[in-house]
């Protein structure tokens, strides 16, 4: 029997957590002199008051709905990739290598070759750590968060020695030509007739977003290649049992993901900052951990608290504008809706369950 | 024998919507040994952990000795002077016996006058009942049956009155089971009280005074052993009808389809699990393979099985099969006509957390019927679920359930339909009925006997000696990653093999 219905699982439980870390914010800014509801008031006028703010809102989405599907399709073969942020950057220097190497003729192009780089770069840093885990025992957590240090300090010497051009003082590299300038969402309403911020960053790599999800939801559960990596996740002895290969699954699973965290760069590299600078992924990747544990690992629930952490992050930046509350305070604010929702997640369902299990003896 | 030393009154316990306990009562006498028999998911675990103070129940009463108590944890089960013997060990492997026995019993922070007075009141315990062990012997060098009298010591060291044994001959041989029942019988004459839960009517039929019988989770009866017979007993667990023994003709052996040469498995820690072993299944025949728990015979299911690899030669149908574990696995075994009920349904056969539906492609997932393209075909999966649950009888009957809503008969029935429904020639079989209610079990042998007459070799492993003898037309008892040797089971004794079991080479029969 399961302990709880359903939609107890995807949508209340979520929701109290959010409620809850909401109310602890709520207090840690009266602690601190500020007033909770017009912070709140600032936060929802700042991030979906606009659609400036939506810009920026789904921009952010766009980051976090690749690097959490990234996470969620490793957890489900069981293995914990804490390396999305090394992943994206070096998915940034994907898509740089490709925008700048060849003049293209038209975005679409370039678009398609970006995506491209993006995801091999990002799968080739997943898979050292797939092949040591596979192989060789080494543990993928303690693998992958050490690739992270080594995908930072390699972006850096990329950034310093190869790709800054000449006389420049700033690690960064040279901007992408206007040719390869993917249309944001001005661009792609106006045929529509809609009016759209045109200085918001969102961009059609949003599109790309969804449509991933869409091909992970595919992948997990339609799939026999998702069928074997859900098999494999729950029971590695069920999976030698019905003769499906661990490596290959560790090695597949890892490639997707790091793939899906590289892709991440189309948007922010591509999209927003149009070349490649230093920590360019922002702490995305490390978001995404976030974003898949609220998401439930599945790609409808990876977009909504995508959607969610955007508005935080968007948010979050108006509080520390128009209230002159401390950025600091809006990073307490964030860690607490990471905190409650993911690291927290079974001091809210313990209780959840009783709860419901009570209700059907009371009904019974 | 007048008192009491235990007695329970409406012991109720609810985990969730699923009561395990329902108003239990329960009269224990001094100086007795008491049976708790039922099947599994009967309550017996649940009743005894409320004792030993795993669980509170949600009700009733526990007196011992004429007064009533509460027994929080096993600290006051300790001190009421109830102690447990538990179905898997709590001894730290690399202690000595005697660190074991005082391990949470010392008097001081200092360990060694502890010691020493351990050493001596393990010395009178021995005496009194009969339990000889060397105190400065390892855990991890000395066997399973001597490990059990370890834990009995520990639970007399802690003065326990009332011994609690939870199905302790599981790991044992038949000459260990013995041994242990006169151990028993001997701490009865000293006047301890011992509880003893089994699943096995015999051992209930052959040791006790007394046999409490438990029905999903109610005490149906309570009756003296003398007066009762193992049929009226299976009919008390069941609350039907059921037949212990089990109909077949005899077997009608074709040709040769597993041919097994000198098989060798080394485990990851180096120790050879497997050491030469040979042996041959034609044909519409079972091969038995007798042995306590632990002797290779999981290794032997596990190798042909492709989950993991072996040296030597293994044929299939006069085909060599590949067992370096490179280029061959579970899935290539299927492919040469090899089915595998393994071991342990839940962590092998089955996907716990997957439907009924996605479990009956587990291990044929790309069989052409269940695919579209690259796409798995969930219509037919499900459709082939239902027709499976129907002509199996598994309940319910839905394969929107999770493999871990179904009991443990119905789950194995899942697993023994898809692989008997492929049509293997081989069907590799382990524990078939472990953790089964009776009524499943027969099924299942009937399905079992269903397939070598249609023809198929079976090559079944069991640690039930019943089991075994019941269902094998040659039986082949391994010990110690060997065969010790080979019987038909009407010209064996449970003696016979249990000798073989115990690493006495058996006389050709």
């Amino acid at each position: 029997m399961d302990k709880m219905p359903k939609w107890a699982d995807v949508v209340l439980l979520p929701l109290i957590s959010l409620l809850l870390a909401g109310a602890i914010s709520a207090l840690v800014l009266l602690a601190t002199g500020e007033n909770p509801v017009e912070a709140l008031g600032v936060m929802i006028d700042g991030a979906l008051g606009s659609t400036r703010g939506w810009g920026y809102t789904l921009y952010y989405a766009t980051n976090f709905i690749f690097t959490g599907l990234a996470v969620s399709v490793a957890f489900h073969a069981r293995l914990f990739n804490i390396g999305g942020e090394g992943q994206a950057l070096l998915g940034g220097v994907g898509v740089t290598l490709a925008c700048l190497m060849i003049p293209w003729p038209h975005w679409t192009l370039a678009l398609l070759a970006a995506v491209t780089a993006s995801a091999l770069f990002g799968a080739a840093w997943a898979l050292i750590p797939a092949w040591l885990q596979a192989k060789r025992g080494s543990h993928i957590v303690i693998t992958t968060i050490m690739f992270n240090f080594i995908a930072a300090a390699l972006l850096n010497y990329l950034l310093v020695e190869v790709l800054k051009p000449a006389g420049i003082m700033e690690p960064a590299s040279a901007n992408f030509s206007a040719a390869v300038h993917l249309p944001n969402f001005a661009d792609m309403l106006a045929p529509f007739g809609i009016p759209f911020s045109p200085q918001a960053p969102a961009n059609v790599a949003f599109l790309l977003a969804l449509l991933a999800a869409f091909l992970i939801w595919v992948l997990i559960w339609r799939t026999r290649l998702g069928y074997e990596i859900r098999a494999f996740g729950f029971s590695e002895t069920g999976a030698r049992y019905a003769g499906i290969s661990g490596t290959r699954i560790i090695l597949i699973a890892m490639v997707i993901s790091g793939a899906l965290a590289g892709m991440m760069s189309v948007n922010n590299v591509m999209g927003e900052a149009e070349r490649l600078v230093l920590n360019s992924a922002e702490g995305a990747g490390f978001i995404g951990i976030a974003v898949a544990l609220m998401g439930r690992n599945h790609p409808v629930g990876v977009v909504l608290a995508a959607l969610l952490f955007g508005f935080l992050y968007q948010g979050g930046a108006q509080l520390s504008f128009q209230m002159q509350i401390p950025t600091e305070m809006v990073s307490i604010i964030q860690a607490l809706a990471i905190l409650v929702t993911g690291a927290l997640d079974q001091m809210i369902r313990a209780p959840l369950e009783r709860a419901f299990l009570s209700l059907r003896k009371a009904r019974a | 024998m007048t008192d009491p030393i235990l007695e329970l009154t409406g012991i109720s316990k609810s985990f969730g919507p699923v009561q395990a306990n329902k108003d239990i009562a329960l009269r224990v006498m001094s100086g007795t040994i008491h049976g708790i028999i039922g099947e599994n998911g009967a309550g017996k675990s649940t009743l005894m952990s409320i004792l030993y103070g795993f669980y509170r129940a949600d009700s009733g009463t526990i007196r011992v000795k004429g007064r009533e108590i509460q027994i929080a944890d096993s600290q006051a089960a300790i001190a009421a002077g109830i102690g447990m013997v538990f179905q898997h060990f709590k001894l730290v492997e690399n202690f000595t016996v005697l660190e074991n026995i005082v391990l949470g019993a010392e008097d001081s922070a200092l360990l060694r006058p502890s010691l020493r007075r351990a050493r001596s009141e393990l010395r009178a315990l021995s005496d009194d009942y009969g339990l000889s062990v060397d105190p400065d012997a390892v855990i991890e060098d000395i066997g399973v049956g001597m490990q059990q009298r370890v834990e009995i010591l520990k639970a007399l060291y802690r003065r326990a009155d009332i011994l609690i044994l939870d199905e302790p001959t599981g790991v044992l041989t038949p000459a260990e089971a013995d041994q242990l029942f006169r151990i028993l019988a001997r701490l009865r004459t000293e006047g301890k009280t011992v509880i003893l839960i089994t699943h096995k009517l015999r051992e209930i039929m052959d040791i006790t005074d007394t046999v409490s019988v438990m029905r999903r989770g109610e005490m149906v009866a309570s009756v003296t052993t003398s007066q009762t017979s193992p049929e009226a007993l299976a009919e008390l667990m069941v609350g039907r009808k059921v037949l212990l023994h089990v109909d077949k003709s005899p077997a009608n052996p074709g040709a040769l389809v597993l041919e097994v040469d000198n098989l060798r498995v080394t485990d990851a820690k180096g120790v050879q699990r497997l050491k030469g072993i040979s042996l041959t299944v034609r044909a519409g025949e079972i091969l038995g393979i007798a042995g306590v728990a632990g002797n290779g015979q999981s290794e032997l299911l596990e190798v042909l099985g492709g989950m993991r690899a072996g040296t030597g030669r293994v044929r299939m149908d006069g085909q060599d099969i590949d067992l370096t574990g490179k280029h061959s696995d579970g899935r290539t075994r299927r492919a040469h006509g090899i089915g595998h009920v393994p071991e342990d349904r839940q962590r092998e056969g089955l996907i716990m957390e997957f439907f009924a539906w996605e479990n009956v492609a587990f291990g044929y997932h790309d069989a052409p019927a269940y695919n579209r393209g690259p796409l798995m075909d969930h219509a037919a999966l499900r459709a082939d679920t239902s027709a499976k649950m129907t002509r199996f009888d598994v309940r319910p009957q839905n394969p929107w359930l999770t493999a871990r809503n179904f009991s443990g008969g119905n789950q194995q029935k899942i697993v023994v339909a898809r692989e008997i429904e492929r049509k293997p020639r081989l069907l590799l079989v382990g524990q078939p009925t472990r953790g089964v209610d009776i009524g499943a079990i027969e099924f299942i042998h009937r399905q079992i006997i269903g397939l070598r007459d249609a023809g198929a070799a079976i090559l079944l492993v069991s640690v039930e000696l019943d089991e075994i003898m019941a269902l094998s037309d040659r039986i082949a008892v391994m010990f110690d990653g060997q065969i010790m040797g080979e019987r038909l089971p009407v010209a064996t004794t449970v003696q016979d093999l249990g000798l073989m079991m115990a690493g006495m080479a058996g006389k050709a029969a």
